[in-house]
């Protein structure tokens, strides 16, 4: 398998460590978020890579034997994660604006600085 | 209909859940929720005899056979969780009405209980499917319900507990299913039983390798293992003290079980014991979280708080006992998770009581509350007898079962600490009951003993902790059972 | 947004079709690609552009907050009730083929229930989260 068949992966693995790293070095709440999105989408890129067959044709019967298919397994499971990752969204944002509207800001250093004068 | 129990012990709260928007009413969702843990219970009892009676029972979900399909599978193992679970559940639901009334705005209390009853369904799904992708659907269900029902928390500090919460639970999922993944390249399966089979002539892979390891790194985010235990302090104190109960009675300890069952069912114990440097890492990392934890719980000042530290260190503890690498430390292992379960769950329904009639739980505010609250402290200390380990206590029990197990291997280093760091909870406890009973209470303390609705499940969990303290048998036959079969051995 | 007449006529020529579209994508979930999670977000799009050009408060009016949570539950509970059913006629939870004669028409049936509760609640819940997001005034 040359370097460049396997370039899902790649992808794959510098979305995850683009989205992780802006989840850890971002302050603004929100950054953060978009950085555990990007996370959450590499492993749905990495899921569906995996379903791949070569020449697969997508997973609905037809009448021709000979046809191949790919793994479908993968692509519904990676629609329930996407699902859940989609609710966590919601959740974060909520609980983002909810902070905002109880410390008046989204940027985590100040609001650690009022939760240790408070 | 009992063949139907195993689907049924986790449809019946997820349903009810639902039910609970529909209904919009707080006490109606209240009684719909205390009704659903009952019958949960009840499941789960029946599940526990039929599995010691007949062994494990195995359950296809929408009648596909495994491997292609979901497998619900109950042994003696994940029954001792659904028994931690819904008895936590049933326990504290009636429990919360006053708390609830209390802490949470009229209009949230039916979202409030459809989320409690979220959570349990997850953390009951999660012990008892065999399906490691459907796990991850039950970690997440169990999570999302948790940061929302964190974040109802009165103060503010609860929404940035349930934020941070959220950022690193979804790490530890993702991570999980990263693992999950990587599994699955390697053998096509999902079904546990079916991976076992196929990844062992692969153990040696990098990709199982890598699998293993964001398996076991993500699942300790949820355990809130040292050094990946920074959500879990916040979390419990800010949470509403119904919801801290719960999830330290529960939710660590699931996440837990989920990590055993993973790597003693898929890996096999000869990979996670021999292959992998695991004892040597659990007992270092258990080590050094039991000291820290308990040391940083001495200086807490708020009961939630100290609580919460504690929790971390008897989770450690939990820890310590797999570390040890035998079928006795195992045993002990499930058989704390069983005893802390009551422990905990007792000592954070004492503090959601002060919290209700004190206005909080600083220990300042617990000043004198001995006298004045004669029912609820006395319950907070015996509690907290069993917390340290005090012989006729459920946690003496499992702690001993796990000093004999350390003593089997030899190992007199790490008795002689489970032992010596026992003093360590002794000190938190006795700054407790220091405040209670040797401090003047404030000339303006509000004296009011708790409800009766709170006291009765209260004192059951404290006379649950001396009832199996005196009377083991039950439990300690299941996780000796539950051990043999992680184990692979005949029990 | 009145002052944007072809956002408003465009939006009113659109909502109908993407509805349309969506209610389509629910009922081929059976049998081809499609279902209940793809037409609900369909569905709550057509409400949430509705809401975006004609304002929160036609957005409202057209689909009440009362009704969507209730919708919200009510859907899981359709898509439970399947599963409770076919235990009540003797298969696992979630089997469909007990529901109707013989095999293939049950699993249809079952699937065509079951997407719809899906549905709802995934439209219901979509269309909640841009309500209530929306609906929230900065308060600096």
């Amino acid at each position: 398998m040359s370097l460049l068949g396997i370039v899902n992966y790649w992808v794959f693995v510098a979305l995850m460590m683009l989205g992780f790293y802006a989840l850890i070095a971002r302050g603004h709440l929100v950054k953060k978020l978009v950085g555990l999105s990007v996370f959450q989408a590499s492993v749905f890129l990495f899921y569906i890579s995996l379903g791949k067959v070569d020449g697969g044709e997508p997973a609905i019967l037809v009448d021709d034997p000979t046809t191949i298919y790919s793994n479908p397994l993968p692509h519904v499971l990676i629609l329930t994660a996407i699902v859940v990752g989609v609710a966590t969204l919601a959740v974060g944002l909520a609980l983002a604006v909810r902070i905002r509207e109880a410390y008046g800001t989204m940027e985590e250093d100040e609001i650690t600085e009022m939760d240790r004068t408070a | 209909m009992i063949g139907q129990l195993p689907a049924l012990q986790v449809v019946v709260p997820l349903l009810a859940a639902p039910l609970c928007v529909v209904l919009r009413n707080g006490t109606l969702a209240w009684l719909l929720a205390v009704a659903t843990s009952w019958a949960a219970l009840a499941m789960a009892v029946v599940l526990t005899g039929q599995v010691l009676a007949g062994g494990p029972i195995a359950y296809a979900m929408g009648g596909w056979l495994p491997p292609w399909g979901i497998e619900y599978t109950i042994d003696s193992f994940n029954v001792l969780i659904l028994l931690i679970i819904s008895g936590s559940a049933a326990a504290i639901l009636p429990f919360a009405r006053h708390s609830v009334a209390d802490e949470i705005a009229p209009e949230q209390h039916a979202r409030f209980y459809s989320a409690f009853l979220l959570i349990m369904t997850g953390l009951l799904g999660m012990a008892a499917t065999g399906d490691v992708f459907n796990l991850f659907v039950f970690i997440e269900i169990s999570s999302i319900a948790t940061y929302a029902a964190i974040a109802l928390g009165r103060d503010r500090r609860a929404l940035t507990a349930a934020f941070n919460y959220l950022v690193l639970g979804t790490v530890g999922a993702t991570f999980y299913l990263i693992g999950v993944g990587l599994l699955y390249a390697v053998t096509g399966t999902l079904n546990t039983a079916d991976l076992a089979s196929r990844i062992a002539p692969l153990l040696e892979s990098r990709t199982v390798i890598v699998g293993f390891a964001f398996i076991s790194v993500g699942l300790m985010l949820k355990v809130a293992l040292f050094p990946l235990h920074q959500w879990l302090p916040n979390a419990y104190t800010y949470a509403p003290s119904v919801i801290t109960t719960f999830l330290a009675a529960t939710a660590t300890k699931v996440a837990l079980y989920s990590l055993l069952r993973v790597a003693f069912a898929v890996f096999g114990a000869g990979y996670v014991l021999e292959r992998l440097p695991t004892e040597a890492i659990l007992l270092a990392i258990a080590g050094t979280a039991i000291v820290v934890a308990s040391t940083t719980a001495i200086f807490q000042k708020d009961l939630k708080r100290l609580l919460a530290w504690s929790s971390l260190a008897q989770v450690a503890t939990i820890v310590l006992g797999v570390g040890i690498g035998n079928a006795q430390g195992l045993a002990g292992a499930l058989l704390h998770m069983f005893s802390h379960a009551l422990t905990k769950g007792a000592l954070f329904m004492a503090a959601a009581v002060f919290a209700l009639r004190l206005g909080g739980t600083s220990l300042e505010r617990l000043q004198g509350a001995g006298r004045r609250m004669p029912w609820t402290s006395a319950a907070l200390v015996l509690a907290g007898l069993s917390l340290v380990g005090v012989p006729l206590t459920a946690s003496f029990v499992s702690k001993w079962t796990i000093v004999l197990a350390a003593l089997e291997r030899g190992w007199w280093p790490v008795a002689g600490f489970i032992l010596v760091t026992s003093l360590l909870t002794l000190a938190y406890v006795v700054r407790v009951v220091e405040a209670l009973y040797f401090r003047p209470s404030a000339a303006d303390a509000p004296a009011r003993e708790a409800p009766l609705s709170m006291l009765w499940p209260l004192w059951l969990m404290v006379a649950g902790t001396f009832y199996f303290g005196l009377n083991s048998s039950i439990p300690m036959r299941l996780a000796t059972q539950a051990a043999a079969l992680l184990l692979g051995v005949a029990p | 947004m009145n002052d944007q007449p072809i956002a408003r006529i465009l939006t009113k020529a659109l909502v109908p079709l993407v509805l349309l579209f969506g209610l389509y994508v629910q009922v081929h979930g059976e049998a081809s690609a499609g279902g209940g999670f793809q037409a609900g977000v369909i569905l709550g799009a057509a409400v949430i552009l509705y809401g975006l050009v004609f304002g929160l408060d036609a957005a409202k009016r057209a689909v009440p907050l009362g009704v969507l949570y209730p919708a919200s539950g009510i859907g899981v509970l359709i898509y439970g009730g399947v599963g409770i059913a076919s235990q009540m006629l003797g298969g696992d939870y979630l089997d469909y083929g007990v529901l109707a004669g013989d095999f293939v028409a049950g699993q249809k049936l079952g699937i065509t229930l079951v997407e719809a509760g899906v549905g709802i609640t995934v439209a219901s819940v979509m269309i909640i989260v841009f309500l209530e997001f929306t609906g929230r005034r900065d308060p600096a």
